[in-house]
């Protein structure tokens, strides 16, 4: 069964007060908290294993490098592809802007990007410059009016527009909102679009099967998944990922090198350029163990629970407005109250220890779909429990008190 | 010491908590004199605030004095912001540069505000209203 209780205790983070309250951190989708696991890997590293990887025959370096080529082998495990397909990079960001470069030599003036118009500014704005690089056009798939992408009709959208790359977010950072991919990736498919998916948040909580998914590219931060800051990654088809021109260019990703010319290694280290975040890496695979060590279906179920109770109890207060859809979602929840600034409410909810966020979340053209400044985002992940709720919501309606 | 800024700092100085404080400076925002919308114009815009802030800087010459208004989409901002201007309006430059906002926040225990993470724009407008007086010296 899923102990939320052990959960708990294993995230050290949680037990912190905040202005004298104790802490209820709701602010997982812009990082998660880090298991004792994953911070300890971090200073043993440090203080025992430090050496750099690939090349040396020393044995710290040698172990470096198994380890840090395990956690490879870890996340592919975890996504149900092949190690070779996976690209350690500094975040989503990076691995968008690595994909988008990449590409740039096949596309033509004319030619098609397709993006949905309730992505994260991180899979907007590179394929923007990609677009005005390569003269190519960005289009924008359909999405509902509750602010899901539309699926069937994007399909058809694809089928007529015809573009070369397709790339879409699993979940919405700000609404939570779950894309049903299936039939935009199967449109892709049947007129050879090259499919991007942005998994940042999704990544954790839907631990999706990518050889099912058969996506072209899928994006991740490893601190949305448990792991350090500063790392992140993407899975690319092994064929495709070896075919896209370089991205950074250096030491680590060559194969030869003389001074007027150089070989590349294969994907994906030829990705891979100069020192990568080892320590990062390693400890990352302590957070896979530990998002694997739990079943998966008991960790969503109770991340449903919190979810429902919190959406049930969210709706129950006069005046509050949820933006987010409230049946497939990964645990964000975006709201105001009445026409009240976000930004007024979160700095109140921050004086009764809740960490939520406010603002347009990097999604400003949701901000202007809804005709609001911005919202008030409270996510959950697998270590949130209902306790967390009900503090919430009463430092919410305390809040809102101070505010009439 | 501005004798406005003395009165208005009064209540939230003496706040019994932290709710009673935002209270406080909620209603001072509350009290801040209309700015007129052609004030409101993009010069005006405090940049990299989460929340639309605007701030009007104009130096009078014959009075030797600052002019400021400005206003906020948000409560708490525009409550901060009213304290600010409380703090420099009417003064002279060497008045101005006399007085440090960063303690007087500190002093009402509002600090936390001037950090940059908080994203509000309070520390870019007092450099914005101390680089005024400093050209006007």
């Amino acid at each position: 069964m899923f102990d939320i209780a052990k959960i708990r205790a294993d995230f050290p983070l949680l037990n912190e007060t905040v202005n004298e309250q104790p802490l209820v951190y709701l602010d997982s989708a812009a990082t998660s908290q880090k298991p004792q696991a994953v911070i300890d890997a971090l200073a043993r590293f440090y203080s025992h294993e430090n050496a750099n990887v690939h090349r040396g025959r020393h044995t710290l370096s040698e172990n470096a490098t198994r380890q840090y080529e395990h956690t490879r082998t870890l996340l592919a495990d975890y996504f149900s592809v092949k190690a070779n397909e996976l690209v350690w990079t500094k975040g989503a960001t990076e691995s968008i802007n690595l994909i988008a470069n990449g590409l740039a030599s096949r596309l033509k003036p004319g030619d098609k990007i397709a993006i949905s118009a309730i992505e994260h500014h991180a899979n907007i704005v590179p394929w923007q410059q990609l677009a005005k690089r390569t003269g190519a056009e960005l289009i924008i798939l359909p999405i509902e009016d509750d602010l899901v992408i539309d699926s069937v009709r994007c399909s058809e959208f694809i089928k007529l527009y015809q573009p070369k790359i397709v790339a879409v977010t699993h979940a919405s950072n700000t609404l939570g909102n779950i894309t049903d991919l299936a039939p935009i990736i199967t449109a892709c498919k049947a007129i050879n679009a090259i499919s991007v998916i942005d998994g940042a948040q999704a990544a954790m909580h839907l631990r999706p099967n990518l050889q099912e998914i058969s996506c072209d590219f899928y994006v991740f931060s490893a601190h949305k998944m448990l792991g350090p800051t500063g790392l992140g990654g993407l899975y690319g088809r092994f064929e495709l990922l070896n075919s896209l021109d370089v991205y950074q260019t250096g030491g680590e990703m060559i194969e030869t090198v003389s001074l007027t010319q150089s070989t590349f290694r294969d994907a994906p280290g030829k990705f891979e350029a100069g020192t990568p975040n080892i320590a990062g890496v390693i400890a990352f695979s302590e957070a896979i163990k530990y998002l694997t060590s739990l079943d998966f279906q008991q960790m969503r179920q109770h991340e449903h629970t919190v979810f429902d109770y919190a959406i049930k109890q969210l709706s129950a207060i006069d005046g509050i407005n949820i933006y987010s859809n409230q049946i497939h979602n990964i645990g964000n929840i975006s709201f105001n109250y009445r026409d009240e600034h976000p930004f007024d409410l979160a700095t109140l909810l921050d004086g009764f220890g809740v960490a939520v966020r406010s603002g347009h979340h990097c999604t400003q053209p949701i901000m202007s779909h809804l005709h609001i400044p911005g919202t008030v985002r409270a996510s959950f992940a697998l270590y949130n429990n209902k306790d967390d709720v009900d503090a919430f919501i009463d430092a919410l309606k305390n809040s809102i008190e101070l505010l009439d | 010491m501005n004798s406005t800024f003395e009165a208005v700092s009064k209540n939230i100085e003496t706040a019994a908590g932290w709710q009673q404080k935002y209270r406080q400076i909620m209603l001072l925002g509350k009290q801040l004199p209309v700015m007129p919308e052609v004030l409101k114009v993009d010069d005006a815009l405090v940049k990299g605030c989460e929340s639309k802030v605007w701030l009007y800087i104009d130096f009078d010459h014959t009075e030797n004095s600052l002019v400021l208004a400005g206003d906020s989409d948000t409560r708490i901002v525009k409550g901060l912001l009213a304290l600010i201007l409380a703090l420099y309006n009417g003064l002279t430059p060497e008045q101005a540069a006399q007085i440090n906002a960063y303690d007087e926040f500190e002093r009402l225990g509002l600090i936390s505000h001037l950090s940059p993470s908080r994203g509000n724009g309070i520390k870019a407008m007092v450099d914005k209203i101390q680089t005024m007086a400093e050209q006007n010296r």
